[in-house]
């Protein structure tokens, strides 16, 4: 395997706030792997872009780190100063995010706003950077980009913005890519013209991507690997193929089981009942334990451990414990499963895991 | 189908913004369609493409450039703001937006918000009537009445959706459009949100007009649909068949780049572009054509066989 780039340790994030403290991450460990595409999904709060946000160091001032390491290439981010990390941001870690609307300034040119990485970290001339941000426009596919230079965002539309604000974060050749929601705000046929990109510069410049989103559609589209979270902690975590094909903890069932899929019928929507828990104050056991039909008593009174599924493949929950009884993933699960079982035995599947698969 | 009570009418809709000025935006350009009493009815397309401001149309937020819109039979397009049949008319016709942050206000109280509606059309005799309702349509919509007190801010997302269903389903009204009630809300909660519209349809024989981008749950959601492109409609038919045997080129394109939760089916995805200078060649006008019973597409009159032999080898294979 490839060697690490990013090594995320035991993190724990607190947010002071009115209400008293809220513990946003709550114990989140992960690596990412040089080239890969590592895709982070969970609902609003689950603390996906915090997480990320830490990475950056870009924590709002009421943010506390508790505990835990950072770690890119040996060193520990969250124990750099703010001028070291100067030096990181926009350079060997850049952030894509999620509305074009909002992150480009509105008083400056594209040509400008895509030579201001390279002048930051004075690299080079104010010439050649301009000349950089020409060819970075043309490879993000803005049309006539040498014309384009001067104008300003209001004058591109939504799909091209984004595409301007991939070209500023990818300028310095980052070797991590943070994409927090990055095609959310957009329409489906932008969308995939978008994740098509990342696709095609990933492969030309190597670069690690975080994947933030909450749309499963386009996780199975751009991910090596997935983490899933809820309520401040990784529930799940293994290839793309490992989490929609052999899902094992209840949330991810109940996650994919709500999504319809084209060949679905009229029947009824899986859907997973409640809402996540107040992290003010979080449960004790499993957080997803009162929204989980098939919790235990264990559930409410201790936090599972990850259980291993396969070399690649874990998962927090006590189902997997070796005493829990065995329960029957719902239809849609066990029907994705099965049809897996089909491909693979029929040799249809490339396994892109290289084996690590069961 | 046809034997189906026809509830809304538009018959070549137009809504132009700034008519006659440089700037004119023909928003919606010329469409028609109906919609059946007691069905849903999608209405899908890509930002810009015109499906919200038909929506909006429809309920007379706007007033129409040109054309007609019949809401049982009777022609709405023409009536006058703050009119009584404009009053009757709202009355029976509701809509629940896409922001459930943005469309409650934040300083009325839940019970106010919902029973808005009762005050303006003056449902109830009384605050015990009135209460006594408001739980009631709290109820419905899976919400704790004892929360009727409480302010929007006190509540998610999801939940919040719920109240505007509730205030929309609060004048007991017999179509209701619902313009993107689901994208703002998270993934575990939007299945929530649809199965409880489902249900509240199937009690009340509601109709929807529902209008979203996410086209697997417009797929899942509604009986028929219309696929909206530059202000026209691009192909309408049953969802079954939009879905499955697309016809129009724009319809294959809009398909073929919603990304499915199943990473195998994306590695094989083969996208399939769309090149809107089709619409313009030729010199004959295009509008729907009825391709196979119930199954129209946007074309010209010679195109139409071209279409009927690809509907047909579908059919076969």
């Amino acid at each position: 395997m490839a060697h690490e780039i990013l090594e995320v340790k035991n993190l724990k994030i607190n947010f002071q706030t009115y209400a008293g403290t809220v513990q946003a991450i709550r114990d989140v460990s992960f690596n990412l792997k040089k080239g890969e595409t590592l895709a982070i999904v969970g609902e609003s709060g689950s603390g996906k872009s915090v997480t990320t946000r830490s990475i950056m160091g870009l924590l709002a001032p009421n943010a506390q780190v508790v505990s835990g390491e950072i770690k890119y290439k040996g060193q520990d981010l969250l124990k750099e100063s703010e001028k070291q990390m100067d030096d990181h941001r926009g350079n060997d870690i850049a952030m894509i995010f999620q509305d074009p609307m909002t992150s480009l300034d509105p008083t400056m040119t594209i040509g400008k706003q895509v030579a201001e990485p390279l002048l930051v970290h004075g690299k080079i001339s104010k010439e050649k950077a301009l000349k950089r941000a020409q060819e970075v426009l043309e490879l993000v596919g803005i049309p006539n980009a040498a014309a384009r230079m001067k104008d300003y965002p209001h004058q591109f539309s939504g799909g091209q913005r984004q595409r301007i604000v991939i070209a500023i974060a990818i300028v310095n050749y980052p070797e991590i890519l943070i994409a927090d929601e990055p095609t959310t705000a957009l329409d489906v046929t932008v969308q995939a013209q978008i994740i098509d990109l990342m696709r095609e510069l990933q492969e030309k410049l190597e670069t690690s991507i975080i994947f933030i989103t909450h749309d499963l559609g386009v996780v199975a589209g751009i991910a090596d690997r997935v983490a899933v979270m809820y309520a401040g902690k990784i529930i799940e975590y293994g290839t793309v193929d490992d989490i929609f094909y052999k899902p094992q903890h209840p949330y991810t069932w109940g996650l994919l089981s709500s999504m319809p899929t084209l060949d679905i019928g009229s029947g009824k929507l899986a859907s997973i009942p409640g809402t996540p828990p107040d992290l003010l104050d979080p449960p004790k056991g499993d957080a997803f334990a009162p929204r989980n039909p098939y919790a235990m008593k264990i559930d409410t009174e201790a936090q599972p451990p990850f259980f291993k599924v396969s070399p690649t493949h874990y998962a927090a929950t006590w189902l997997l414990h070796p005493d829990a009884p065995k329960v029957e993933p719902p239809a849609a699960i066990k029907k994705r499963s099965e049809e897996y079982d089909r491909l693979m035995k029929a040799g249809q599947i490339e396994n892109l895991a290289g084996g690590s698969l069961n | 189908m046809t034997e189906n009570k026809k509830i809304v009418q538009v018959q070549h809709l137009k809504q132009y913004f700034s008519p006659g000025k440089p700037n004119e935006v023909k928003a919606v350009d010329d469409i028609s369609f109906d919609i059946y009493e007691g069905e849903t009815f999608g209405l899908v397309g890509e930002s810009g493409s015109g499906k919200s401001t038909t929506g909006r149309s429809i309920i007379r937020l706007y007033n129409p450039t040109s054309g007609k819109i019949l809401f049982n039979g009777q022609d709405i397009s023409k009536i006058k703001n703050h009119s009584k049949q404009m009053l009757e008319f709202r009355r029976e016709m509701q809509m629940i937006f896409q922001d459930p942050y943005a469309s409650l206000d934040p300083r009325m109280k839940v019970k106010d918000i919902i029973a808005e509606g009762l005050d303006v059309h003056r449902l109830v005799q009384n605050d015990q009537e009135r209460d006594a309702r408001v739980e009631e349509l709290l109820q419905i919509v899976g919400l704790n009445p004892d929360h009727a007190t409480r302010y929007p801010h006190e509540f998610s997302g999801g939940q919040r959706q719920r109240i505007g269903i509730a205030r929309a389903l609060a004048v007991d009204p017999k179509f209701i459009i619902a313009d993107e009630p689901i994208s703002a809300l998270d993934v575990s909660i939007q299945a929530q949100v649809v199965n409880l519209m489902k249900d509240i349809q199937r009690k009340n024989n509601l109709t929807y007009l529902f209008i979203a981008h996410d086209l697997s749950m417009v797929k899942y959601i509604s009986d028929r649909i219309a696929v909206m492109h530059q202000g026209r409609l691009m192909e309408l038919g049953t969802a079954e068949e939009v879905y499955n045997h697309p016809l129009h080129p724009y319809t294959k394109s809009l398909l073929s780049a919603v990304p499915l939760p199943d990473p195998e089916l994306e590695r094989k995805r083969q996208r399939i572009p769309y090149d809107a200078s089709i619409e313009q060649s030729g010199t004959q006008p295009r509008t729907l054509h009825e391709i196979v019973p119930g199954h129209f597409v946007y074309s010209t009159e010679d195109e139409i066989d071209h279409y009927r032999e690809q509907a047909l080898a579908v059919a076969e294979a």
